[in-house]
């Protein structure tokens, strides 16, 4: 049996697509099929947070998003958050603080720490429970909210 | 296929200054979507750091930008998608396996079984003993059965659920106490390894103390649970062998098992390392490596097989469970006179390395104190759970939660402090170990049990707000709701392959003139797993030729093996190849100097980025020297060989050791049985620090994840059915459960033999802070606790 | 397979009355992780992401009215987060940020979990969940007579959950939730207190111990009975006797997560100390 097909409209990075998919894909899966493949599945469950996206400013696990329920929706991954040239400040902090290891949650940290930093966090304790959706195996954890509270200014 | 050189790979990377390039990551016929290389301007070159410098990874951009590409970004034109059947049962006979309806799938392009396996039927680490697919019986819940090859993975999905496979189900062997004696659920037996290790004269009624404590102490199964689930790409080529991109720890020996198993020379079977999302012990074993290549030979399409989270928990071996029966008995000054051990590991299903955890276990069972007199017994054993194998720490893990709690409980029974009693009988450089082994290396153990308990308590100050207690999140607990404790525990371990094992790593480094001057390219096959060899491998490349352009050539098996990427050994085993190389291409730049300017290469150096005389007469920049020409040279680093320990234990069986210790800081909810771990002061032996930021992520992580099996992390069997296949239920610490870590000291004291000294620091941090959780929850709670993961239960009712 | 995506309720009930069958999709937080496991894909799906009536909270007379679609960001945000503690405390606690930005408080109810965080609350406030369909408008029934069991519930195959009415009480409110790691993890057990100043009672609603969430009556008419109002205390022994009494109420079992005596036992203290805080 072929897999059927529906038209849905995003705009990922600013840039509107309309793409054909499968009707019960997630938007992680979706992205994946834009090739925008730093948007990391981990655990298909909403439980490791390596998925953080940004819809319409606001963090989502990607692999619990049906794609089709965010037509329309302003997405942001990994890939509209700099540039190899130009890294976004928070990029440059994970890298000064040396807050990954294997990498594999790191685009999900740095999303996820992106809509943190948007919704308002003043100090580190908001930051260990704001990250706290986001897993990393290698234990980065230290690294990780000295890389976000810098790039919060705090 | 000419695509085959275009597949993106993890690493392939080099750094000048800033520079990086992203992964290469193309298509078949789509244009590359990675960042070009553009080296820096040589007038603007700064200097790369080189040993001993915060050297940034050189795989840091691409990993903070997203275009890193791990093994399941891997992406063909045309490539068909792979998928498991796996057993629902842990033990049964298989009576039929109808493929036909699934094979008759719209979009099925094929469905393998073991009949499809052309080579061997059986694979395995240590021992051949694992069925590629099992074809007669089933031994775990999750072993493969068939391989499904389609045109989209929701089509590979519905052929495996079309397979038919008909079962004559059997009560499982679930206990490996019980298995020991039971009839055999394997032609190889149930023992992978049962060993005594006996020192001193354990008989003798003078190996009697006057004091003893005894103790049954049990570990449950923990999973590395990295992050990147199991993924592998297989591409066929034209003179029928294959060309496999696979995220592993170990790629020469991933070669060597699939190619037995393809009936091919390993030579036809060509690897490529894919970027690894992390692995801790999990990708040393095969896992969908031989699959994938089966469905790749056997469509002759490309195809790639990636596991889901669920998948991968069944897919890849854990680590042991362990129960653990002690004896210490002492003088009445705290001498340790005896230390008797019975060790029963439950090794699961198939052999993978359970023979070298047991081993490991045994060897370091007593701690690394010394003991008149020692029996280690130790049994590793096939059930029908879950197979078992190598995690960060392998087997050290688990003997050192029971030593250190045994430890605590003979000082209390003496009446002495517990800290007291370690130092007393804390080993030293010049002892030998329970297997008669002459510790000539760097021993530091008194200095790291006393700098870490001396290190003052970290400002935490009370009990912290609500978030910041034990239940977090959950507001279980008010402040008065809450005792703290303090535990220390101290464990070691062995560094790099031993009883024997021929241990060895290859690396090529090569010299050519690029854009904006020499470029040094370093070849090894060394798994880079987030442990952050790729940054020392230029680190080390920039130190010994004064040169700072370094690229890392992809890690395949167009050059030698490197060995795996565990047992704490890269650095010294990889890290200690590439100097090496490094130092034979120095040779041939000096014999060329000789040539063209007449000077003695035996009085040249590098100093200072430039080759200089030792009479001070000649000096040239490194760079000018080896300008337009061409150096290479393949260098193979072996470790000292070490031996097979005899019928007694006994035997040099290790090359290496490597200490950690932990003081910890916990806040229990003793009525909810609730523990908030707070800090972790730890001190650690570590020969030199190549890359002080990166061994301080090392030491966090591996502190990490020994919190996460003190207080959390158990994958649950029952009757030989995993139930928490998933990261909702098989739970691993997040920020809000992560300690502060609090390093009282890092012991540079040059290992001998090691490259620059450095000692492997990967494993030692996970070894001991167990046990510290664990001791610090006894000593919040005032009652003994036997088991980790500590469950709420464990505490509270 | 179909997706509707639909935009108003009108077109939400229309999709559910051609298709009773359908599955009904709001943060998608519970359904998708349940497609995981259960490797399933449904037959048609309509998704309530952008359906405005559902969005939101407001007052009627004595009564709030949460609409379905309320996030538990929403939940535990300013101003929200004075009006219904619990609810907050309660929404605090689910998964992760990115789950609560997703998640609604009508998922939570529709899709029935014993372990659903911000059920104990709502039971502890007697709370009606509205439900409309469009053969026949609304229903609105009380949450004892809609939760059925595990992941079963009351509502109709035609219906939706589009907004939950829980009575406006002047009191403390406690949430505490028992999980074996600090954040994003699923619920051990679940104790909610309501206190109702006003009426001098106190209501417990109970999660994780039972096929559906639970009340606490004998444990409540104790408390009811042995709270000095006007002192907001209770004699020594009172709180503890509570506990025992919550314990009592709880019919947990044994699953991969914890055992049934724990369970019982968590609820029993947690309780307590909800009681201990509300009167301290």
């Amino acid at each position: 049996m072929p897999i059927e097909r529906i038209a849905v409209g995003l705009t990922v990075n600013g840039c509107a697509v309309e793409q054909w998919i499968d009707p019960c894909a997630m938007l992680l899966d979706v992205l994946h099929e834009l090739g925008l493949s730093g948007t990391k599945k981990g655990c298909e469950m909403g439980a490791c947070g390596a998925c953080t996206a940004l819809a319409d400013g606001r963090r989502i696990v990607s692999c619990l998003a049906l794609a089709a329920s965010y037509a329309g929706a302003a997405i942001t991954t990994i890939e509209g958050v700099g540039t190899p040239d130009e890294l976004h400040p928070l990029q440059e902090a994970f890298i000064d603080h040396d807050a990954l290891q294997c990498g594999y949650c790191t685009p999900g940290q740095i999303m996820s720490a992106l809509g943190l930093i948007a919704e308002g966090c003043c100090d580190r304790a908001t930051i260990r429970e704001g990250l706290s959706g986001n897993l990393c195996r290698c234990g980065a954890y230290p690294r990780i909210v000295a890389a976000v509270a810098e790039a919060a200014g705090l | 296929m000419s695509t085959t050189e275009t597949i993106a790979t993890g690493t392939d990377t080099t750094t000048g200054t800033e520079t990086t390039t992203g992964t290469e990551t193309t298509t078949g016929t789509e244009t590359t979507t990675g960042t070009e290389t553009t080296p820096a301007d040589s007038s603007e070159r700064t200097r790369g750091p080189r040993i001993g410098e915060n050297a940034p990874r050189p795989d840091g951009v691409p990993k903070v930008n997203g275009e890193f590409a791990f093994g399941n970004d891997m992406w063909i034109e045309g490539m068909l998608f792979g998928r498991t059947l796996r057993s629902p049962h842990p033990y049964a006979r298989i009576i039929s396996i109808d493929i036909s309806k699934a094979l008759a799938m719209h979009g099925v392009h094929a469905v393998i079984t073991a009949d499809d396996v052309p080579g061997q039927k059986l694979y395995g680490l240590e021992h051949k003993d694992q069925p590629v697919f099992a074809s007669e019986v089933v031994r775990f819940h999750g072993e493969p059965i068939a391989a499904v090859a389609a045109d989209h993975p929701e089509t590979a999905r519905r052929a495996c659920r079309a397979i038919e496979v008909e079962y004559d189900v059997h009560a499982p062997i679930v206990d490996a106490e019980l298995s020991i004696t039971a009839p055999p659920i394997h032609p190889d037996g149930n023992i992978f390894r049962h060993m005594f290790i006996r020192h001193g004269h354990p008989d003798s009624p003078e190996s009697e103390g006057v004091v003893a404590v005894e103790g049954d102490y049990e570990i449950g199964m923990q999973d590395q649970a990295f992050l990147g689930p199991e993924c592998a790409l297989g591409i066929p080529l034209e003179d029928g062998g294959i060309e496999l991109y696979v995220s592993t720890q170990w790629i020469h020996a991933d070669r060597e098992q699939t190619a037995a198993c393809l009936g091919l020379d390993p030579e036809q079977v060509r690897m490529t390392m894919a970027g690894v999302g992390g692995a801790f012990g999990g990708r040393e074993d095969i896992s969908l490596q031989i699959h994938t290549a089966l469905l790749t030979l056997h469509t002759g399409r490309p195809v790639k097989l990636q596991y889901s989270r669920e998948e991968s928990f069944f897919g890849h071996v854990h680590r042991h469970p362990a129960k653990m029966w002690y004896r210490h008995s002492a003088r009445a000054d705290g001498t340790l006179a005896k230390i008797e051990a019975r060790l029963v590991f439950d090794g699961g299903a198939y052999a993978s390395t359970s023979s070298a955890v047991l081993s490991n276990a045994s060897c370091f069972a007593h701690g690394p104190y010394n003991v008149e007199h020692a029996l280690i017994e130790g049994y590793s054993v096939r059930t029908n759970n879950p197979s078992c194998g190598a995690m960060r720490g392998f087997g050290a893990v688990q003997t050192c939660f029971a030593h250190e709690a045994q430890m605590d409980k003979l000082a209390a029974a003496l009446g002495i402090d517990s800290i007291d009693l370690r130092l007393k009988n804390a080993l030293k450089t010049g002892d030998r170990n329970i297997t008669g082994q002459l510790l000539s290396g760097v021993v530091p153990v008194a200095e790291l049990i006393e700098r870490c308990v001396a290190h003052p308590l970290p400002a935490m100050g009370e009990v912290g707000e609500m978030m910041g207690r034990p239940g977090g999140a959950g507001r279980t607990a008010d402040a008065h709701h809450i005792k703290r404790g303090f535990g220390f525990a101290i464990g070691w371990k062995n560094l790099m392959f031993s009883e024997g094992f021929d241990d060895y790593s290859t690396a090529r480094v090569r010299i050519d003139e690029g854009q904006n001057g020499p470029v040094v390219t370093v070849h090894c096959a060394c798994a880079e797993v987030g442990q952050g060899f790729v940054t020392l491998a230029q680190q080390i490349a920039r130190t010994v030729l004064g040169l700072d352009e370094i690229l890392l050539h992809p890690a395949d098996t167009q050059v030698g093996s490197a060995g795996s990427t565990s047992a704490s050994r890269q650095t010294w085993m990889s890290g200690g190849a590439v100097q090496q190389a490094c130092e034979a291409v120095r040779t041939q730049i000096f014999a060329s100097l000789a040539a063209t300017h007449g000077v003695d290469p035996e009085t040249l150096a590098i100093q200072d980025d430039h080759i200089v005389s030792v009479d001070g007469t000649f000096s040239i920049p490194v760079e000018d020297a080896v300008a337009n020409k061409t150096f290479e040279a393949t260098e193979v680093n072996r470790h000292v060989q070490t031996v097979r320990l005899d019928a007694d234990g006994q035997g040099d069986a290790h090359v290496s050791f490597a200490f950690a210790a932990h003081r910890a800081v916990v806040d229990v909810d003793e009525e909810l049985g609730l523990v908030r771990v707070i800090d972790i002061t730890t001190t650690q032996d570590v020969g030199k620090l190549l890359n002080p930021r990166q061994a301080l992520g090392q030491i966090e992580g591996g502190i990490a994840q020994g919190v996460g099996l003190a207080v959390m992390e158990e994958i649950i069997v029952t009757n030989g059915k995993v139930r928490n296949a998933s990261f909702t239920d098989y739970l691993i610490p997040t920020t809000l459960d992560m300690p502060t870590v609090t390093i009282a000291a890092l012991i540079e004291e040059p290992e001998p033999g090691a490259p620059f000294g450095a000692k492997g620091i990967g494993e030692p941090p996970t070894i001991a802070s167990t046990a510290a959780v664990a001791a610090a929850i006894r000593n919040a709670i005032g009652r003994d606790i036997t088991r980790v993961p500590v469950r709420p239960q464990d505490i509270c009712l | 397979m179909t997706v509707v995506t639909a935009t108003s309720l009108d077109e939400a009930l229309d999709a559910l009355a051609g298709d009773p069958s359908a599955q009904l999709l709001a943060g998608g937080t519970d359904f998708m992780v349940e497609v995981s496991f259960a490797h399933r894909r449904p037959a048609s799906i309509v998704t309530l992401r952008r359906v405005d009536e559902l969005k939101g909270w407001w007052r009627d007379g004595d009564t709030l009215v949460l609409g379905a679609g309320m996030t538990y960001t929403e939940l535990q945000a300013e101003p929200f987060l004075d009006v219904v503690p619990g609810l907050a405390q309660a929404a605090r606690t689910v998964g992760s940020p990115q789950i609560r930005n997703a998640g609604t408080i009508g998922g939570n109810i529709a899709t029935g979990s014993p372990a659903g965080d911000t059920l104990p609350v709502l039971v502890a406030l007697d709370a009606v969940i509205v439900l409309q369909s469009a053969a026949d408008g609304e229903r609105r029934v009380p949450w004892n007579e809609f939760f059925l069991g595990p992941k079963r519930t009351a509502r109709r195959g035609d219906e939706l959950v589009t907004a939950v009415r829980v009575p406006v009480v002047h009191g403390r409110q406690e949430y505490l939730k028992v999980g074996t790691r600090n954040a994003m993890v699923i619920s051990v057990a679940g104790v909610a207190l309501v206190m109702d100043d006003d009426a001098h009672t106190v209501r417990v609603g109970l999660g994780s111990v039972g096929p559906v969430p639970l009340r606490a009556p004998a444990a409540e008419a104790f408390a009811d009975s042995t709270i000095d109002w006007a002192t907001m205390t209770i004699p020594d022994g009172g709180a503890a006797q509570f506990g025992a009494l919550v314990s009592a109420a709880a019919s947990p079992i044994d699953d991969q997560r914890s055992t049934a005596a724990y369970r019982r036992h968590a609820v029993g203290v947690c309780a307590r100390r909800a009681l201990q805080r509300c009167l301290s």
